[in-house]
């Protein structure tokens, strides 16, 4: 133990040399941009910035990337909760809640609570990271596709066990995500797949950020644009101490819900095959099942913004770790990181921490001192992003149509996701009309993939044998844990209607 | 500025006429990209082929070998298909350039849909061939291919070989295995080189054929134990590991590191690109990187390439029918 915290002091040694601390804010900064534009996210940031690093020692440039992955987890929220368009796909559960807090006129508290949260799960996550860094790889390491595909199992129970919306249109909703989400080829066998109307574009598959985008960015727009003629004043008053003060009070609250969802997304983020945005979804999903108001939530609930901001910056942390010590990345954004230690000349791999202890707790204390500049810079900025959200509606809302096309462009640079979008946008507006749960759609066409696939990686790897699922020690837990969650609407239901009996 | 600029500009003219004057051939100096090249890649970003894209382009912009910015371009739709058909709608484009995998053969064999015949693209040059190694978990009393056989034998459909997708590379690789020594095994597919590798060290499966790159890393932490190597050669890098060839088995395959243009370009076009990757080629980075790697860098363009091409290509074709993947 006080080997660790020796090695952490000589890390902040190297973290608060002038010229590392310039590159973490610089990176904290740029980070928060790239996370707040539409389209752009953390993989991006980082694969775009990577060739800068070149120029400057391989601990500056790890410090400097980790920075804007950082800083772009923050920065995620910011348009999920302003614009009601997503960031950055970890920051696809943000908008649920945090574009109805923005439309009730409380956009500066949903910000105030996804920086604490983004606080609290970074923190939570780095602390993790210094004590149980060998130990967690190597639990990782038992995680099977058997493991994962109850996880899975866990995170659609999470959905389906929710009180407050239709069980029937929420399944619903999530079976309609699983379909969309099989469209391209397929991983297993290698042939297209749903190739509607032979369109060459369909090949590539449909990505979550462009049905996200649609649903949420044009949909949305179209519902709010319907239901208030164009009359909307997001926000009226000025971000002052006092809405600061109030804010923290109201997130201060939600404490119970941070450090459970750091934990959640710190454990997903180390697991090999996830990574930060299924973290966010099943951090939202948990804390609302286990939510005394689950009504509430979709509609301007904070614990809904806490949540998932929480979980996907302890899952950014956390999928350093398998990166690091194992040499394989659990997110898209580490898999960059990765390559640039190659290009740097480190071997990522279990001798990392052995051979290049300078690098690694460089990093490691940077990322504690990350968290505080990005915090702050974020609280800081918030005057601003409201006097944005003070422009008239019908200068806003174009814009948000504009961004919304740009977005879905930029990360594959083909029309097709753009016309994706609109087709989408509209389809999600009947939906919103018909009163069906948009998120179920999202968390399944992100998860989808993984379920399908470490599903069947077990069927053939056990030779159609499902009982696995439930022997095998580990997925046994979490499958226990999914049957539960499933019942719980019955057992409530029962409950209730009991509780209804006994009065009358 | 102004004044900058046109220094500038009376730098580079006073360059270009210097190199005009010293060249032999004033031809091949002559063509030059005017914006930047988009650096297409047939996979997503993050994995092998694009992590190898991205190290080039570092030595390009490092060693400034060109006076325009080579831009990764990740197209990994659709194993490369998205890719293909971009270079292919991009006929005549000077300024767009392709990294390739094994998937530049077996993409268009496997889905003639997309309407793309490599032949029409320009070859550029072949960089190095990624190699491939059979490898057991470090804690499997199985210590050469003779224990291998004998156990996968005993074992059958039992036996879990985990790889990349099926129609891809290690999928072929097992089946050529699987033919050699008369083996059943169950093949079980996952998303890249680097989830294989780690299902090899969780013992989620029972042995891979990884790229050196790809598990080499739990290899120097005693992690992971390779039997042979599916090259001409042993590998350097792994001393004391044979060859299936000295094993008494002809079995080779090799994963191409390529760069191909556009069809429909001049032939100046080619040459610049060519002089680039000549450069690549011989500087210490790229050397020291396939040492690491243990890739097998051997330089390979024009009419020589095209012809490995066809080669290979036919040599895809059969595997491909073999499998049962295409009639």
């Amino acid at each position: 133990m006080m080997e660790i915290f020796s090695h952490l002091i000589d890390g902040f040694g190297i973290a608060f040399q002038p010229f590392n601390l310039g590159m973490m804010v610089l990176g904290c900064l740029l980070g928060l941009f790239i996370g707040a534009m539409p389209g752009l996210g953390s993989v991006n940031g980082v694969a775009i910035l990577l060739p800068i690093t070149f120029f400057v020692p391989p601990t500056a440039a790890i410090i400097f990337l980790a920075a804007i992955y950082y800083g772009s987890m923050y920065g995620g929220a910011i348009s999920s909760i302003m614009l009601g368009i997503p960031g950055a796909s970890t920051a696809v559960a943000t908008t649920f809640d945090g574009r109805p807090m923005a439309l009730q006129g409380k956009a500066d508290f949903a910000l105030v609570a996804a920086a604490v949260a983004s606080f609290v799960g970074g923190t939570i996550s780095i602390i993790l990271f210094t004590l149980f860094a060998p130990p967690l790889a190597d639990f990782a390491l038992r995680f099977g596709p058997q493991e994962t595909f109850a996880l899975m199992v866990l995170a659609f129970a999470t959905f389906v066990g929710l009180g407050g919306d239709d069980i029937p249109k929420t399944i619903f909703m999530i079976l309609l995500g699983l379909v969309l989400s099989t469209v391209g080829l397929d991983t297993i066998s290698g042939r297209p797949r749903l190739i509607f109307f032979d369109l060459q574009g369909f090949y590539k598959g449909i990505s979550f950020i462009v049905l996200a985008i649609g649903i949420y960015g044009i949909g949305e727009m179209l519902w709010t644009l319907e239901t208030s003629r164009g009359k909307v004043e997001i926000i009226s008053h000025r971000f002052t101490w006092q809405r600061l003060k109030a804010a923290l009070g109201e997130v201060k609250t939600a404490w119970k819900t941070m450090s459970f969802s750091s934990l959640l997304g710190y454990f997903v983020g180390v697991l090999p095959a996830a990574g930060a945005t299924p973290a966010a979804l099943m951090a939202y999903g948990l804390t609302k099942s286990f939510s005394d108001t689950p009504e509430k939530f979709g509609k301007g609930e904070i614990s809904g913004v806490a949540a998932p901001e929480a979980a996907n910056n302890a899952a950014s942390t956390g999928s350093m770790l398998p990166m690091m010590t194992l040499g394989i990345p659990g997110s898209p954004t580490t898999a960059i990181l990765l390559g640039g230690m190659v290009i740097w000349g480190l071997t990522p791999g279990p001798l990392l921490f052995l051979q290049q202890s300078e690098f690694v707790w460089g990093l490691t204390a940077s990322l504690y001192a990350a968290n505080f500049v990005t915090l702050i810079l974020n609280l800081a900025l918030i005057p601003l992003f409201v006097w944005v959200l003070r422009m008239p509606f019908m200068i806003l809302a174009p814009l948000i149509f504009v961004l919304c096309f740009v977005g879905s462009y930029a990360p594959d640079t083909r029309m097709f996701d753009p016309w994706l979008v609109l087709l989408f946008g509209f389809v999600g507006y009947v939906m919103r009309k018909l009163d069906y749960p948009l998120a179920p759609l999202v968390l399944a066409i992100v998860l989808g993939p993984l379920a399908e696939d470490s599903f069947r990686q077990t069927m053939i790897a056990d030779l159609g044998d499902w009982t696995v699922f439930f022997t095998r020690p580990l997925s046994g837990i979490i499958m226990a844990f999914a049957v539960l969650l499933f019942a719980a609407p019955l057992l409530k239901g029962v409950r209730r209607r009991k509780a209804a009996a006994d009065k009358t | 500025m102004t004044f900058s600029r046109r220094s500038a500009f009376g730098v580079g003219t006073a360059g270009a006429l210097a190199l005009v004057a010293t060249a032999v051939t004033p031809a091949a100096a002559e063509w030059k990209p005017v914006k930047p090249v988009e650096f297409v890649v047939m996979a997503g970003q993050g994995g092998g082929a694009d992590k190898l894209a991205r190290f080039i382009q570092s030595i390009i912009e490092k060693n400034k070998f060109a006076d325009v910015p080579f831009i990764p371009i990740n197209k990994g739709g659709g194993s490369g298909a998205d890719a293909l058909r971009y270079l292919k709608d991009n006929a005549g484009n000077d300024h767009v350039i392709m990294a390739t995998l094994n998937s530049y053969y077996t993409t268009p064999l496997r889905n003639p849909g997309i309407g793309v015949n490599i032949n029409e693209f320009t070859p550029i040059a072949r960089l190095a061939e990624d190699t491939f190694v059979l490898w057991v978990n470090a804690n499997s009393d199985i210590k050469t291919v003779e224990d291998y056989i004998k156990v996968v034998k005993e074992k059958g459909t039992g036996w879990k070989m985990g790889g990349t997708g099926t129609g891809q590379e290690d999928s072929l690789v097992t089946a050529m295995l699987e033919k050699a020594y008369g083996l059943k095994m169950t093949y079980v597919p996952f998303k890249g080189g680097g989830d294989v590798a780690v299902n090899l060290v969780g013992q989620h499966v029972d042995s891979t054929v990884n790229n050196p790159s790809e598990a080499i890393g739990f290899f120097e932490a005693g992690k992971v134990r390779p039997l042979a190597s599916l090259t001409r050669e042993p590998i350097t890098e792994l001393k004391d590991v044979p060859t299936f060839k000295s094993l008494g088995q002809d079995l080779v395959y090799r994963m191409q590191r390529s760069v191909v243009a556009p069809g429909g370009i001049k032939p100046e076009v080619a040459d610049y690109y060519k002089s680039i990757f000549e450069k690549v080629f011989a500087s210490t980075e790229w050397k020291d990187y396939c040492k690491k790697n243990a890739l097998q860098c051997a330089w390979l363009s024009g009419d020589d390439l095209k012809k490995y091409f066809d080669e290979e290509e036919a040599k895809h074709a059969a595997l491909l029918k073999e499998m049962g993947e295409i009639k």
